[in-house]
């Protein structure tokens, strides 16, 4: 990872974290989708990046939002969680011959399909963990399953369009 | 020796995984019980301008409502005074001391408000400085909003009743029964008027005020109107009462802090008594 990548990194997730804050924080699609855009600056670092930065960005980028939420650890635990099973799962679904070093795992790199089944599960997997840290101890656990499932389906939309619009094909970023 | 430290260093990513779940954990506790001390919150200076600043654009566009809204509580409030004000041939006599004001009031902004989590909160734009202390009430020309939870020196952070953690001391108007409200985490615009007796005769369309039991709010502000009358169905000595909230939570602006300048007396009188204040 060179020194560009490392500064266009840095401001797509200043950038995602601005348009969470002021846009997205105060939308909720029929009160029960929620989108957590700023997941797209996890999903998309280098394959290449090691679990323990990984973990500690998200970490900080989780509480980062927490603070303007009012939902202090709440997206924390989510991003952190999120960022463990991020290897794991892109070894599950990565192709035969592996991922090249320096690939990035955005859609214009890896397809419409294979995006989809590598990002969908992991932001159902994050909203879970949210929802289920925000109503611990009010029961109601169909209200988490249905609060994550609409949330997945909108974030993944929404980290789909925002790649298709904004992102140069074929390039890291 | 060596062995355990090369295992220790080979699973080193799985142990700071559990170390900064732990601490994710550890804030998401302290930060909801409602004693604890908030050690990161919208109070924080900096993020409570950049959320001011984001107040200020957004309030812009619900300006002629919220205008609206104090032109018709000036209007009420003036007539309440005109009614107050003595005639030429009274004389006015001190009052006792049970009667004395015993509450100030204060205005306050909204900045920033969530509705659709379990715990939410309100960020409101007066802080110490200006005289709030944690545990004021927070109300608007509708009813009950909410109360006071932290503070710093220009913002202050506060439990909205839509929070299921908060209960607030409250009675239904016409029978004065007397219950806690307290919001089941579901509906923006309902919450649940708990421990009242089965015996009660209630029926849709009563409004629920609030006791003034819990020193929190004066006594008679609006929750919210009676909208479903069951019985509870998990203890049989209760009814499940459905309370329609007055203040619309979504289009909340400006609000009112109430403080209780007698707190610190009952609290401590309760302590003597080894009371629990309920709230």
């Amino acid at each position: 990872m060179n020194i560009r990548t490392l500064i266009s990194f840095t401001l797509l997730l200043l950038l995602l974290g601005l348009v969470q804050i002021f846009l997205l924080k105060n939308l909720a699609l029929f009160g029960v989708a929620f989108g957590f855009l700023y997941l797209l600056g996890i999903l998309i670092l280098p394959t290449s990046i090691r679990t323990v930065p990984l973990l500690i960005i998200a970490f900080l980028l989780g509480f980062a939002l927490d603070v303007f939420y009012e939902t202090i650890g709440m997206h924390a635990a989510a991003a952190t969680a999120l960022a463990f099973v991020r290897p794991l799962w892109l070894k599950a679904t990565s192709p035969t011959g592996g991922y090249d070093e320096a690939e990035v795992p955005s859609l214009s790199e890896i397809g419409v399909g294979r995006f989809v089944s590598y990002a969908f599960p992991l932001i159902f997997l994050y909203s879970l963990v949210f929802f289920i840290a925000d109503q611990w101890g009010t029961g109601g656990f169909l209200g988490v399953i249905n609060k994550s499932l609409f949330s997945a389906i909108f974030t993944t939309l929404l980290v789909i369009l925002v790649q298709l619009l904004f992102f140069k094909r074929r390039r890291g970023i | 020796m060596l062995r355990i430290l090369q295992f220790l260093y080979r699973i080193r990513a799985f142990l700071l995984f559990v170390f900064l779940e732990v601490v994710a954990v550890w804030m998401i506790v302290s930060n909801n019980s409602p004693q604890g001390a908030a050690f990161f919150n919208s109070s924080n200076a900096v993020i409570g301008s950049v959320l001011q600043k984001q107040a200020d654009v957004v309030q812009f566009f619900s300006l002629a409502d919220a205008n609206e809204a104090l032109t018709e509580e000036n209007a009420k409030i003036m007539s309440e005074l005109l009614a107050l004000q003595s005639k030429p041939d009274s004389m006015p006599i001190a009052l006792d001391s049970a009667l004395e004001m015993n509450f100030q009031f204060k205005g306050a902004r909204v900045i920033a408000n969530s509705l659709r989590f379990s715990q939410n909160y309100l960020t409101l734009n007066k802080g110490s400085k200006d005289g709030v202390k944690p545990g004021m009430g927070v109300f608007n020309s509708e009813g009950a909003v909410g109360r006071v939870k932290s503070v710093s020196e220009n913002y202050s952070v506060a439990f909205s009743l839509l929070n299921t953690s908060l209960l607030v001391s409250s009675k239904i108007k016409s029978t004065e029964v007397f219950g806690s409200v307290q919001w089941n985490g579901a509906d923006a615009a309902e919450a649940k008027l708990l421990y009242v007796p089965r015996h009660v005769k209630t029926q849709e369309g009563d409004s629920v005020i609030t006791s003034g039991f819990n020193a929190v709010f004066p006594e008679g502000i609006l929750i919210g109107i009676i909208s479903k009358v069951e019985a509870d169905k998990k203890d049989p000595n209760y009814l499940d009462l459905t309370v329609r909230l007055s203040a619309d939570f979504s289009k909340l602006t400006y609000v009112y802090l109430v403080e209780n300048t007698r707190f610190n007396e009952l609290d401590s009188l309760y302590r003597q008594a080894e009371l629990t204040n309920e709230y």
